[in-house]
């Protein structure tokens, strides 16, 4: 594994979009060759390296390919977009995008991220050790294919409309979460270890919420069945169970209806 | 005006009969001359590859509000899509909903200078001219709809045709439209009752008229005011299981009735997006294909013209002034729905598609497209669109050129189906071997259209006094070529002129054009009757008045072409 370094040495005067920060555009490059890769600022075109240091080589390949990003990076969308392999290692807060659409690898955020980190997120591994904004892990803005697989973990809270569209993969947040979750979802994982305000599962039609802490407002489209214990990956202990959203479409399978799931855990 | 010589190039023009011969062709003035009537011209080396006049769209949504809803609710349709101003080309983005700028820019990178919008809401006949206003280089004309309109079927259901006409001829100077265009004659009305029209006998409700009276009637006044281009129909019970008797009955309804127009066409009917209205079977489950007997009655028929609706297997976006069946497509693919209500006027919805190459249905949607043009025997009759964007976007229409001058290509694609071999079963298109020449190419996507559209005195060819719309192909059709190359080439011309302006030279952009919107103006007697209903639909049930609701003045059409026509004897 070859380590890029970036340090940012200049702010931009509006945001800087960035989606070339990823190990697949760094793969076989020299830091010279990275510092003259694109930015763009509102409409303008710059160097990576107008507003970064730049050291060290990349890999070969995306894999064999670590990039640490230290600064200031709260003006810096789209790090990691599109990944499909290596490692992003973020020191600082970052704004939009962080691993949008990424498809593998790993990308670890010493910090908090802005809204929309992981929108439409394929696969890999995406760590945010501080507070994530809205849209973690949701569609783009009205498209109809969500986060699909991969992994998100967040260890402080997220904001509103997490995993919205939702089809597969999984999201866990250590705090607690703002209104929307799993909006139209069909599929997938959210786990929140803190607590949910409302509309929890809005036109879910599968897929699963656990909730650890409270949950304000119950959906009306939601029905409470059992109560179920429940140990896997970390969920432990015994849950509410609640189906719906029942005001949506659900399909069959093996002659069951299948329905969207929240859990609410009553004793650890 | 610059004069322009484009030389040595094989050329295919049906207007002129030339299949390839290598010919020259002279540009001033804004129109094609004789070689001998230019001076000083610049030289357009054209060896080697192909010219053919620009091409003309009968039948696309390209402007208009359900257009413009289909942008401001699909974002992800412009996602990655946009590319900055640059040159003289102003910023642009979308795929199956582009926006007008480049809606234009697409067109012209094809070779295509005249794009028809199909189906105007004449309450939004303003935003639909300015959108028009706003798309660089294309001539373009807009079709409002009649086919539910309250005045028509008042009308019809006494068969007041010269009501119906005076009233036809009314709306098309209000709205500055080009064309009679019914979209499911009836039904969008009858579905404000939650009900549809699925048969050219159904009634529709509180009107007490049928589809076959509607359709009848407005073939009926069109003649009767001899328009340019014929009634244009999407008839009932599109995208049905089975619906090919309701387009059989539909075309009969053209039975007897014989052009009576000055501009050049022979149809009575152009029947639109005949993919669409071609299948059998009774459920998805044994969905099948009817190409060959809806394109049998076609070729026996010559008052019909109609274009494909081809499906390119893209993700798109549907978007149709039938409103039950955008309704009924929701419910199918559970995606995205909007929909609207106009007035007295029609209805609309718009759901976004994915036509996936791993659903059976899909499949033989895009066999039966192609079926119909390759069964076709007069191809200035039978036209090439994807009714954009419901079956596809127009910036595939190079791929479907590949796909119908290509039987290699066909089967390619073919193969790649997952359900090869059931949609084989369901289909002809692998028992056909014919491949469509660049003559035949022309025809389908020039000269036919432009026939039919009654303007065949300024577009469609290449004969001395037409408009210098002329397209240059970097494809040589004398030498050895892959299938890929023909997209390739179509994909891209090399050189555009747009009435005599160069806008495309080496490949780019070189002009914004001088853009030219094409409408109606027909003169009828006095008809106190219908200028009193006029008055009084306004003043009950509009939400707006009449001074708010006609199109004039420079703002929306600032360079109007407008075609006279006399039907006051
Ligand atoms: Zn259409």
């Amino acid at each position: 594994m070859e380590t890029v370094t970036l340090t940012m040495k200049k702010q931009p005067d509006l945001y800087l979009e960035a989606d070339n920060i990823t190990p697949d555009a760094f793969a076989g490059k020299k830091a010279e060759e990275i510092a003259d890769l694109h930015v763009y600022v509102g409409r303008e075109q710059h160097r990576l390296g107008d507003f970064f240091e730049v050291s060290g080589k990349a890999g070969s390949t995306p894999e064999t390919t670590k990039i640490v990003v230290n600064g200031d990076l709260s003006r810096v969308k789209y790090i990691g977009m599109k990944m499909t392999g290596g490692e992003i290692v973020v020191n600082g807060n970052a704004d939009m995008y962080v691993g949008a659409w990424m498809q593998g690898g790993r990308i670890t955020v010493n910090g908090n991220v802005d809204a929309f980190a992981g929108t439409g997120m394929k696969g890999g591994e995406l760590v945010i050790n501080g507070n994530a904004g809205n849209y973690l892990g949701a569609a783009y803005r009205g498209d109809w294919r969500g986060m699909s697989g991969g992994k998100i973990i967040v260890a402080g809270n997220a904001g509103s409309d997490i995993g919205t569209f939702m089809t597969g993969g999984e999201i866990t947040i250590g705090g607690d979460v703002d209104v929307h979750v799993a909006t139209h979802a069909e599929g997938g994982r959210i786990v929140i270890k803190g607590n949910a305000k409302s509309r929890l599962g809005g036109q879910m039609v599968e897929g699963e919420i656990y909730v650890f802490g409270t949950i304000d407002v119950m959906m009306p489209g939601f029905a409470y069945r059992q109560d179920v214990d429940i140990d896997m990956d970390g969920i432990k202990g015994r849950f509410a169970l609640y189906e719906g959203d029942l005001g949506e479409r659900h399909r069959k399978r093996k002659g069951q209806m299948i329905y969207g799931k929240i859990y609410q855990r009553i004793e650890a | 005006m610059a004069e322009y010589l484009i030389k040595n190039g094989f050329v295919f023009d049906p207007v002129l009969g030339i299949k390839g011969d290598v010919v020259d062709i002279a540009i001033k003035d804004g129109k094609i001359v004789e070689t001998t009537e230019v001076k000083d011209p610049k030289v357009i080396d054209a060896a080697g590859k192909t010219v053919m006049a620009g091409g003309v769209d009968i039948h696309a949504h390209v402007a208009g509000p359900k257009v413009n809803v289909g942008r401001n609710f699909r974002p992800e349709d412009k996602l990655f899509t946009y590319k900055p101003r640059s040159g003289v080309e102003r910023m642009q983005g979308g795929f199956s909903v582009p926006t007008t700028i480049r809606t234009g820019y697409n067109y012209a990178r094809m070779g295509y200078t005249t794009v028809m919008e199909a189906a105007m809401p004449p309450l939004y006949a303003r935003h639909t001219h300015e959108e028009i206003r706003d798309t660089p280089i294309l001539d373009q004309g807009a079709y409002p709809v009649f086919g539910n309109n309250w005045f028509v079927l008042e009308y019809l259901k006494n068969h007041e045709i010269e009501n119906t006409a005076a009233y036809v001829a009314w709306l098309l100077r209000a709205t500055k439209g080009y064309a009679v265009k019914v979209v499911n004659p009836g039904g969008t009305e009858a579905w404000g009752w939650g009900l549809n029209c699925e048969n050219v006998h159904d009634p529709v409700p509180y009107f007490d008229i049928t589809p076959a009276q509607i359709v009848k009637g407005l073939i009926e006044a069109n003649e009767y005011l001899g328009l340019p281009h014929s009634m244009h129909i999407h008839a009932n019970n599109l995208g049905n299981p089975g619906n090919y008797t309701t387009t059989l009955d539909t075309f009969r309804l053209s039975e007897g009735i014989k052009p009576r127009s000055k501009f050049g066409r022979d149809q009575v009917m152009h029947h639109t997006h005949v993919q669409f209205h071609s299948y059998g079977g009774d459920s998805w489950g044994n969905f099948e294909s009817k190409a060959p007997e809806v394109i049998d009655y076609v070729n026996s028929h010559d008052n019909i013209t109609i274009d494909l609706g081809a499906v390119t297997l893209d993700e798109t976006t549907t978007m149709t002034a039938d409103g039950p069946f955008e309704h009924h497509l929701t419910e199918l693919n559970h995606l995205k729905w909007a929909n609207t209500d106009v007035e007295l006027e029609t209805g609309s919805g718009v759901v976004p598609y994915v036509y996936s190459p791993n659903i059976k249905v899909c499949a033989i949607q895009w066999c039966i497209g192609l079926e119909l043009a390759l069964l076709a025997k007069d191809p200035m009759r039978v036209f090439l669109s994807t009714d954009h964007p419901n079956a596809g976007p127009f910036t595939r229409y190079p791929r479907i050129m590949k796909w119908l001058m290509s039987e290699e290509a066909r089967r390619q694609q073919i193969d790649s189906f997952k359900h090869r071999d059931k949609v084989i079963e369901a289909t002809n298109l692998a028992g056909i071997d014919r491949e469509l020449d660049l003559y035949e190419i022309a025809q389908m996507t020039r000269a036919g259209p432009a026939k039919a559209l009654g303007l065949s005195q300024i577009y469609g060819g290449l004969a001395p006094g037409l408009d210098a719309d002329v397209a240059v192909y970097d494809f040589n059709p004398s030498e050895p070529y892959a299938p890929d190359d023909i997209e390739k080439a179509f994909s891209s011309a090399e050189h555009l002129f747009k009435t005599g302006v160069q806008v495309i030279r080496d490949r780019e952009i070189v002009s914004n054009g001088n853009k030219r919107t094409l409408w109606v103006n027909a003169k009828v007697n006095e008809n106190p009757q219908v200028m009193r209903d006029v008055r009084e639909k306004f003043l009950r049930y509009y939400t707006v008045t009449l001074n708010n609701y006609e199109v004039s003045g420079h703002h929306y059409i600032p360079n109007p072409y407008v075609i006279e026509v006399d039907a006051t004897q």
